[in-house]
């Protein structure tokens, strides 16, 4: 029996979805900047008359795959998008529902890390139809060599997806730095850096990483809300994560606490973001990370 | 106007969490009114006070009996009125159980405008803002970090992955606040006097007509497994050589 995976943002998150929805997936396609050729997908459909990120028709279309095929079990990454769509369908197709998996075995049951990544809680949902959303980075990807067909589709879509108008998008200043949520190493910044986020930027491009940040560092206007990490904002998972001036309030905790390795520096020695870190200094950010850059960038070459 | 904030009460958001069981432990934490919804609350008072006379706030939630006390803190905030569904049968109910138990208390409210915080503190799924206005069959506006009200007609922007979309939509709507949009009051001692003469009706599934067997859970927990807690690093004081010390440890980790 096949899955559904919706393949909505870049090549790497669907490859992880494709991953734990098996060879035969199905991939669902909606306007991505995702590399087909290169997942591990049985065929391709690609959803039109869906444009506008319009979550209310994107789970019409979902689900009216769902039935035809019948693909019990629908994959979606767990960005704030994904979550809306998620919610929708569950309803839709009566479907259990499970968010931010991180696993899922052969009988089904998947694993999910919660409050902040200290407890891993296995379930299994046991409704016919199944909506699984799941956290980027969690897995290693599979790669394959593209989908055998390739067809295009446009769903018969109710009313209810006419009910809101986009009006304006102003898409994300794509830069050179990998997807936030995806990529495999973060570098945060919070209070501690004053506002100047000319370290974090040079250490992240030293790392090939993201920049994120603190709310703090969001409330205080310093960058777009789009990079705040933590409760409300990405929860990120990556290789590496530093956190630079950033005391580590539980609700940022929550957003990155599931990072293989966490590095942190704060000149205040009890800040509470030392408890986690795997390496901590206490010191100014201001020099401690340009000798980092530095010594990188000589290990790089060396 | 007629305006419904769902809410919930939550332990504490800074207090250790576990499980008991197959459920999160809520009886032995301190239970709050869940941080994320005060901004839908706060957003609700300020469309209220930019509108005029003649528009009322109902806090609804779903919970144990104990949830009075978190819809009270709403109340001192300022909304009028409250409806709590406590019913036995709902202990340790799922996201599709709760938009089903809350999409009946909020059509039979006629409401123009329903506001859902983020997310819950506990939980964290972020999706029953979402089944609400699907089981509703209405517009759904979630995300929002700006909302302007015009007539009957609901602008917001929303800062998601792809960037910064504006939405429209006419009442009836499902709003969906994230935090940046507003700072939340604290009761004033006049609010929280009031708050004490203000009326919680409380329902049950039978008051809903709902059977207990709608609302049972769709997922099964096999296992839970708490992780020892994360190994303590090592933490040095700089010494004119952290940043190469940084370096050092990166190399060691195989991450450069």
């Amino acid at each position: 029996m096949s899955s559904l995976i919706l393949i909505d943002s870049g090549t790497k998150s669907a490859a992880e979805l494709a991953t734990l929805a098996g060879s035969d997936a199905i991939g669902v396609v909606v306007d991505t900047s995702a590399d087909l050729t290169k997942l591990k997908i049985q065929s391709a459909i690609k959803l039109s008359g869906v444009e506008g990120w319009n979550v209310a028709a994107i789970a019409e279309g979902l689900a009216e795959i769902a039935k035809s095929k019948s693909a019990h079990t629908i994959f979606i990454t767990s960005s704030l998008r994904g979550k809306e769509i998620a919610g929708r369908l569950a309803v839709l197709l009566e479907a259990g529902i499970i968010t931010d998996a991180s696993a899922i075995d052969a009988s089904g049951t998947t694993s999910q890390s919660i409050f902040g990544g200290g407890t891993v809680v296995s379930a299994k949902i046991n409704t016919e139809f199944k909506v699984i959303t799941v956290r980027a980075n969690s897995i290693e990807p599979e790669f394959g060599s593209g989908p055998s067909e390739s067809s295009e589709l446009t769903p018969n879509l109710s009313s209810l997806t006419k009910l809101v108008t986009l009006t304006n998008t102003e898409p994300v200043k794509k830069g050179s730095r990998p997807e936030l949520i995806e990529a495999p190493v973060v570098v945060s910044g919070g209070r501690g850096t004053d506002g100047d986020f000319t370290v974090v930027e040079e250490l992240a491009d030293a790392l090939g990483g993201a920049i994120g940040a603190s709310r703090a560092a969001v409330d205080a206007g310093w960058v777009e809300h789009s990079l705040q990490v933590g409760q409300t904002g990405k929860t990120v998972s990556p290789q590496l994560y530093v956190a630079l001036g950033i005391s580590g309030a539980i609700q940022h905790l929550a957003g990155m606490q599931t990072a293989k390795v966490i590095v942190a520096v704060n000149k205040d020695p009890e800040a509470p973001i030392f408890n986690l870190a795997d390496f901590g200094i206490v010191g100014d950010i201001k020099t401690v990370i340009p000798q980092a850059i530095t010594a990188i960038k000589a290990k790089k070459q060396g | 106007m007629k305006i419904a904030v769902c809410v919930k009460q939550v332990p504490d958001s800074w207090a250790e969490k576990k499980m008991a069981g197959q459920v999160i432990d809520r009886a032995n934490v301190d239970a709050v009114l869940n941080d994320l919804d005060e901004y839908a609350i706060e957003e609700a008072l300020k469309i209220v006070e930019a509108n005029g006379e003649g528009h009322t706030i109902t806090l609804i939630s779903m919970g144990p009996e104990r949830a009075t006390e978190a819809l009270r803190k709403g109340l001192s905030m300022g909304a009028d009125d409250a409806i709590l569904i406590s019913d036995p049968a709902l202990a340790g109910a799922d996201a599709l159980a709760t938009s089903l138990v809350l999409s009946k208390v909020l059509s039979a409210g006629n409401y123009d405008l329903i506001i859902c915080g983020a997310e819950s503190t506990d939980a964290r799924m972020s999706v029953v803002p979402s089944m609400l206005a699907q089981r509703l069959q209405i517009a759904q506006l979630t995300c929002a970090s700006k909302v302007n009200i015009s007539g009957n007609k609901v602008s917001i922007a929303r800062t998601i992955e792809s960037g910064i979309e504006s939405q429209e939509a006419n009442f009836p709507v499902l709003l969906g606040v994230v935090e940046k949009i507003n700072e939340p009051r604290y009761p004033s001692f006049k609010g929280i006097m009031a708050a004490k003469k203000k009326i919680i009706e409380t329902k049950t599934l039978a008051d809903l007509g709902i059977g207990a067997d709608q609302v049972k859970a769709w997922s099964e927990v096999s296992n839970v497994v708490v992780l020892p807690p994360r190994s303590k690093g090592v933490k040095i004081e700089d010494a004119g050589d952290a940043g190469n010390k940084l370096a050092d440890f990166l190399a060691e980790k195989k991450l450069i």
